[in-house]
């Protein structure tokens, strides 16, 4: 009986249950939106702030090659930051290059061939990975890791190459330069693309292997031929993803990239990259037209990530979708 | 072409034991059909005939099971050559989504190293041929597999498994996803293949194997002893399994009364 | 058994490759081994008494402390010791060499770095809280809708733009309409970084409640939001409780926003409309400081942030495997 009554009130017309249903949800819509709100808020703000600059300097502000904040005798002041786009490109394509075969691997490792006792282990240290703030990256990049592929690479390999190979040419100094920032970027990122590989690889459905396996295919064509081309889709995503992550990166870079301004064509000279700049110069801005320069840059940074993010999805989305479809 | 002698083969899944030991012959030239209720472990024998059954997490298999005289369960025999050899049609139909009808049916012919233009779209066109699907789809070749329809699809994987020429074709209750019509099809094509495979025949349907097999292997589920365990019941030639079935399980099986 | 003629090549491809995907693994486990293992053991040698309970103090100051002499300059006045070598050398005028300011270990602590990071994180997250949390129940309750799909993108949107880009927008948005660094202006910042991971963390276990419950509250004639707040938050609780937790932690490890927004101090604040200190701001400042014993610091500060991620993942491991075990 008392398991009855609350159904009888419910059911009653003019009891507040009834009517609760409609402020929840304009409730949950309303905060749901703050979200949306915040995205196209963000947009709008950076989009107004860097109007000075925009309008001074049109595509300039980006591509221009020249980045001089303060008047001086000789010099009106100039906003050019493809220094700073220039190694953030570099730096991230380093980091791509190196983190996209890598998380390959893993992801293969972990979805097909890991035995199932060492998958939940392994995973969680991947993962772990992923969660570790990106500021100790940068302080075990500064003492340790710098120091070390400065002795056992960057000088050695400067030393022997560096006059035939431009971009691989000394001075190396104190060993912060795009090359190291590319790879401790690329430690950081590994997760990402590993754990997401991971997760559309397990998508693929087992007949794809099967029908692979029984026309007499090994464990690895099996892998190559029928279970990445079903997801490469997702893989491409999960690469995205991963960019997104090493473009936007900033203490990693900050602390292991040496700051500067110089265009060098060598990847162990010190360069900068868009984060790092707004990071270093934007609280000592020393006129609304640097500071909106800044701006500009951040909010470059801001459309990339966004761009590369809406690609993801799309490409995840699909997979996902084509995987329901199989089903049916 | 070759005949299988399958001896003590007993499948387990981790340390379970799916089927009680099975002794059987596979002829040549022959159809034979798998038959039993659900859970008897007719796929899971029949999955043990080209090694198949250990790609499952855990599973395993013991006794022998002869390729003409080649114990495909030897210490030094490699699965993958084994399945080179004997080729399997699953229950739903498979088209590899990235590849074209062409691309799926060379598929396996790449893998083994075929690589000439002119040897492969031979290879193709007879292997679609002799799934009699060349036909329908010899204009639409760059197609995405996945494009065809389900009867279409698993004729398509029937070509894939010819392509290869093995001596020994496996299908897995391979109508169960599709339409009358395309049943009819995939029957009449298997009495077709005969003449030149040993096809072994997993159905759910005993009209199905009545209408074209020749030999009838009868699997039951044994509950006795709490844990249900399979067992085959009966071998036969297929008009004295459904004619005069010498096991009375089979016998209320096919009569409808179990299962 | 007649070999075909490509046997041993393909196998060997297959050998060669499967081993590819473990050592890929090894190249992400080994860094993440480094990386810890550095910390911690750098970083626990950084650790004492003092480095808990004292705040920053100047190097100079620290050495006086221990050979009881006065300090060499005065460390509050900027123009002290100029010229004055600090490496322990004879000054050019013949006066007695000050004590080498180099050589000191660590002096001081970060306990104002702690406190700021708890207020700041705390407050950070209880802004994320009522928004994460709710848009979380409307993506996982209304989670057919099309403008579910536009909250879920923004949301990624939000989770993948970088996190500098945060900072910005508060540097717009606060620091420069108040003329002031503030701890509200990190913890606005803060927000928008955490606002993703509580929503998704939201929704993700809110849609591990099974159906049957929500059906069976529909079938007492229980309208939404009663169930919702009665039966099926109740039931994800802990999920949600996990969820905020490492939201807490990715929060606390974040730089690069708080270099735009809370500034950094050497003191103690509480002060929410003034500079603060914050341990992630300490580690950057301190790594990049020429003190070897502030560098030690800079270890202390990533030892304690790297705790603070290792103990809340593993808790959220052990939350949520008891979880999955119970649910079967």
């Amino acid at each position: 009986m008392a398991k009855q009554q609350p159904a009888e009130s419910w059911s009653n017309g003019k009891s507040v249950f009834r009517h609760g249903d409609v402020p929840f949800r304009i409730g949950t819509v309303v905060l749901a939106s703050c979200v949306v709100a915040l995205v196209l808020a963000m947009g709008v703000i950076m989009f107004v702030s860097s109007g000075e600059a925009r309008t001074a300097f049109g595509w300039d502000v980006l591509f221009g090659q020249d980045w001089n904040p303060v008047a001086t005798d000789m010099a009106q002041p100039a906003f050019g930051a493809w220094p700073a786009v220039r190694g953030t490109l570099l730096s991230s394509l380093v980091a791509i290059v190196i983190a996209a075969p890598l998380a390959l691997g893993i992801g293969i490792f972990l979805a097909e061939l890991c035995p199932p006792k060492l998958s939940t282990p392994l995973s969680f240290l991947v993962e772990l990975l992923a969660a570790i703030p990106s500021v100790i990256y940068g302080v075990w990049g500064v003492f340790v890791f710098v120091p070390f592929f400065n002795q056992v690479f960057s000088t050695p390999v400067s030393d022997a190459l560096g006059d035939y190979i431009p971009w691989l040419a000394g001075p190396v100094a104190t060993g912060r330069g795009v090359m190291v920032t590319g790879i401790v970027m690329s430690i950081m990122i590994l997760p990402t693309i590993a754990s997401l590989t991971r997760d559309v690889l397990r998508l693929v459905p087992n007949t794809q292997r099967e029908a692979m396996l029984a026309i007499g295919a090994t464990r690895w064509e099996t892998i190559w031929l029928a279970v990445v081309p079903y997801s490469r889709a997702g893989i491409i995503g999960a690469v995205m993803l991963g960019l997104g992550r090493a473009l936007g990166e900033t203490m990693a870079a900050t602390l292991l990239i040496g700051n500067s301004q110089r265009i060098s064509p060598s990847l162990f000279a010190p360069a900068t990259t868009a984060a790092s700049l707004v990071a270093n110069e934007l609280t000592n801005s020393v006129s609304t037209l640097h500071e909106s320069a800044l701006i500009t840059v951040a909010f470059a940074l801001f459309g990339i990530t966004l761009v590369l993010n809406l690609g993801a999805r799309l490409l995840i989305w699909y997979v996902d979708r084509g995987m329901a479809g199989g089903r049916s | 072409m070759s005949s299988m002698t399958i001896s003590q083969l007993a499948p387990f899944y981790g340390a379970r034991q799916a089927v009680k030991a099975v002794d059987m012959q596979i002829a040549t030239q022959e159809i034979t059909a798998i038959i039993g209720p659900s859970g008897c472990g007719k796929s899971t024998v029949l999955r043990c005939l080209n090694r198949m059954h250990e790609t499952i997490l855990g599973a395993s298999a013991k006794g022998t099971v002869l390729l003409n005289d080649e114990d495909i369960y030897g210490s030094n025999v490699d699965a993958t050559l084994i399945r080179r050899r004997v080729g399997m049609v699953f229950q739903q139909p498979v088209a590899f989504r990235t590849r074209n009808i062409y691309e799926n049916v060379a598929a396996g012919l790449r893998i083994q190293g075929m690589s000439r233009k002119a040897e492969l779209d031979q290879a193709v066109e007879e292997a679609l041929q002799s799934a009699v699907l060349w036909d329908e789809v010899k204009d639409v070749l760059s197609k995405p597999g996945t494009a065809l329809s389900g009867g279409q699809q698993q004729r398509l994987a029937i070509a894939r498994a010819l392509a290869i020429k093995p001596d020994v074709l496996l299908l897995d209750e391979p109508c169960s996803a599709l339409d009358p019509i395309a049943t009819a099809n995939i029957e009449e094509l298997l009495v077709q293949l005969k003449t030149t495979l040993t096809i072994v025949i997993v159905t759910h349907s005993m009209q199905q194997a009545a209408r074209i097999s020749d030999q009838t292997a009868v699997f039951m589920v044994d509950t006795t002893s709490g844990n249900p365990i399979g067992e085959l019941v009966e071998k036969s030639s297929t008009s004295n399994v459904f004619t005069k079935p010498s096991d009375p399980r089979t016998e209320s099986y096919i009569s409808g009364r179990v299962g | 058994m007649n070999t075909p003629k490509n046997y041993r090549w393909r196998k060997f491809v297959d050998q060669v490759m499967r081993g590819s995907t473990v050592f890929a693994t090894g190249c992400a486990v080994i860094p993440l081994i480094a990386i810890i293992g550095y910390v911690l053991t750098l970083g626990a040698s950084a650790l004492s008494v003092q480095f808990f309970t004292d705040v920053y103090q100047p190097p100079n100051m620290a050495q006086a402390a221990a050979d009881g002499s006065t300090p060499a300059f005065d460390p509050n006045d900027p123009f002290a010791g100029i010229g004055v070598p600090t490496d322990g050398t004879a000054p050019a005028d013949g006066t007695a060499p000050v004590a080498d300011v180099y050589a000191g270990g660590p002096v001081g602590g970060v306990l104002h770095g702690i406190i700021g990071t708890l207020i700041i994180t705390g407050m950070g997250l209880l802004f994320a809280l009522p928004i994460g949390i709710f848009a979380g129940i409307y993506l996982s309750e209304y989670r057919n809708e099309r403008y579910a799909t536009i909250v879920r993108f923004c949301c990624d949107v939000l989770s993948g733009s970088p996190s500098i880009v945060a900072g910005v927008v508060i540097y717009i948005l606060v620091v420069i309409r108040s003329h002031e660094f503030s701890a509200i202006a990190g913890s606005l910042a803060l927000m928008i970084l955490m606002i993703p991971i509580v929503t998704r963390t939201t929704e993700e276990m809110l849609k591990l409640v099974p159906e049957s419950m929500r059906e069976a509250a529909r079938g007492l004639g229980a309208p939404t939001w009663y169930s919702t707040f009665t039966v099926i938050i109740p039931a994800a609780l802990p999920g949600i409780v996990t969820g905020v937790m490492l939201a807490f932690a990715r929060g606390a490890g974040e730089t690069a926003p708080l270099i735009l927004t809370v500034l950094g101090s050497n003191v103690i604040s509480t002060n929410l409309f003034a500079p603060m200190a914050s341990l992630p701001l300490l580690a950057y400042r301190y790594t990049e400081s020429p003190y070897p014993g502030e560098n030690t610091l800079a270890w202390g500060a990533a030892f304690v942030l790297m705790m603070l991620v290792l103990v809340m993942n593993i808790l959220v491991r052990v939350a949520t495997r008891r979880r999955a075990g119970a649910s079967r």
